[in-house]
């Protein structure tokens, strides 16, 4: 185990280095760059053993990881924004066919206009692909979920993202600790598929199907994300238990005790929320924070459970669904709890979108609208 | 791994799509004098349903497609309608 100083983006390729991936394709695009950049440097550096495939689009990548997969790689990419968005009828390719890849994407707001800053816009327009999302707030959290994302994608076999927020995750220079390499063996060992793409197999992937055939995959599909969130809980103890790291489960919750003002958000303003709650405690608000790690799937159940009767919920999106109250967050929230709508209030709003600056006093603010809100 | 887990892969079995001479709606029959034996047909049938050896045509997987006659640069190979009896 060592100790490093350095970016998200740092973490992020050192996890990758360190996790034995076989296999790495990946176009450079802001705020995700310098993840391709270090990756290749790794590689070229002999300090890893992989193929680096320099592909001409994020489509190509994608493409390239879903078919070193489908050959028994392990395998990763990263990309942010526009980058995702282009993989969109990949990711759907690789969930369909239960291929375990590993992507990070560093979240930035989509065009147009153009921006750079961070923004959820470019992940949750992923949500119904079939990915495991998982949303992760500091580099040491980055590092321990790309070890966590091979483990959880390999055992169930669908493809894992882990989202960090561009420039505020991604550029900021934080101390993390690595792992060392005996104990990563123990945790993820090497990658070994059930089946392989390989002319002595002889087998096909992906062949067509008719709606007889279709049905049960789609259905068992969905049916396997649902069961992915304890399989990345209990992922998420072994790593605990290997290393005394945690992040929280489905939610990293802050300052439970006697709450009935829970403010939900995800990625980095999930951390800054925790400031936001203490200046609401000053004040005698009994607030509380609910920074979401997994987004996908939605834990509701999970949310429920951690709402006591006659609370309230406070959604900050950093997002939008457009023409509706706010964003994804929101909306999930709302299904969640729906049978509980007598004994539940909840309120959201879309911040932060483009990078946004979100100071503590300024979430303070919002929820103190909200809770304005709810009381009537 | 957990076995369960539905994948869309599939593993090659003989007549994992039936018996494929059932499809058939016309026959290939080939006329031995004209044929020179260059294997044309036997490389471009779809389902290896001619004899390498003999260019005997195995009507249990022989779709009936034509590929053979069409491709024939002898023209020794001609369609005819597949007869019920």
């Amino acid at each position: 185990m060592s100790k490093v100083f350095g970016s998200g983006n740092t973490a992020c390729a050192m996890a990758v280095k360190d996790a034995d991936v076989d296999f790495v394709a990946a176009y450079p695009i802001t705020p995700q760059t310098a993840v391709a950049e270090k990756i290749a440097a790794y590689i070229a550096q002999g300090i890893m053993d992989a193929n680096y495939l320099p592909v001409e689009s994020e489509h190509s990548a994608a493409s390239a990881i879903a078919a070193a997969s489908a050959v028994g790689a392990r395998v990763f990419t990263a990309t942010a924004s526009q980058g995702l968005l282009y993989m969109h009828e990949i990711l759907h390719y690789a969930a369909g066919g239960r291929l375990p890849l590993v992507m990070a994407n560093v979240n930035r707001a989509v065009n147009m206009p153009w921006c750079l800053y961070a923004d959820h816009q470019d992940a949750v327009s992923q949500r119904d692909t079939g990915w495991i999302q998982l949303f992760a707030a500091s580099n040491q959290e980055i590092y321990d979920s790309i070890l966590l994302a091979f483990k959880v994608a390999e055992e169930v076999q669908i493809p894992v993202m882990i989202n960090y927020d561009g420039f505020l995750v991604s550029h900021s220079m934080m101390p993390f600790e690595t792992l060392d390499e005996n104990k990563i063996k123990e945790y993820l060992p090497p990658y070994d598929p059930s089946w392989r793409l390989h002319p002595q197999w002889g087998g096909t992937f992906g062949n067509v199907t008719f709606s007889e055939q279709y049905v049960p995959y789609r259905e068992s599909l969905t049916r396997d994300v649902k069961r992915a969130g304890e399989l990345i809980i209990r992922c998420a103890r072994e790593f605990e238990e290997l290393t005394g790291r945690w992040h929280g489960g489905y939610f990293d919750v802050y300052r439970p005790e006697d709450a009935s003002f829970f403010l939900l958000s995800m990625g980095s303003m999930g951390k800054e929320m925790e400031l936001a709650v203490d200046l609401l405690r000053q004040e005698g608000i009994p607030a509380a924070g609910l920074r979401l790690r997994v987004f996908c799937p939605f834990p509701k159940e999970e949310l429920s459970a951690l709402l006591p009767t006659g609370t309230n919920l406070l959604v900050f999106d950093r997002n939008l669904v457009y023409g509706s109250a706010a964003g994804v967050l929101l909306q999930e929230s709302r299904a969640a709890l729906y049978d509980r709508r007598d004994e539940i209030r909840i309120a959201g709003i879309s911040v932060g979108l483009g990078g946004e600056d979100l100071p503590a006093s300024l979430l303070a603010d919002k929820a103190r609208e909200m809770i304005q809100e709810v009381k009537k | 791994m957990d076995k369960k887990i539905v994948q869309p892969i599939s593993r090659p079995v003989q007549g994992a799509c039936g018996v494929t001479g059932t499809w058939r709606s016309q026959r290939p029959i080939l006329d031995t004098s004209l044929c020179n034996g260059c294997l044309i047909c036997w490389l471009y049938c779809p389902e290896a349903a001619i004899s390498r050896e003999d260019r005997d045509i195995d009507f249990t997987y022989c779709k009936g497609c034509g590929i053979c006659a069409v491709e024939c640069g002898k023209k020794a190979i001609r369609m005819v309608k597949e007869e019920i009896k």
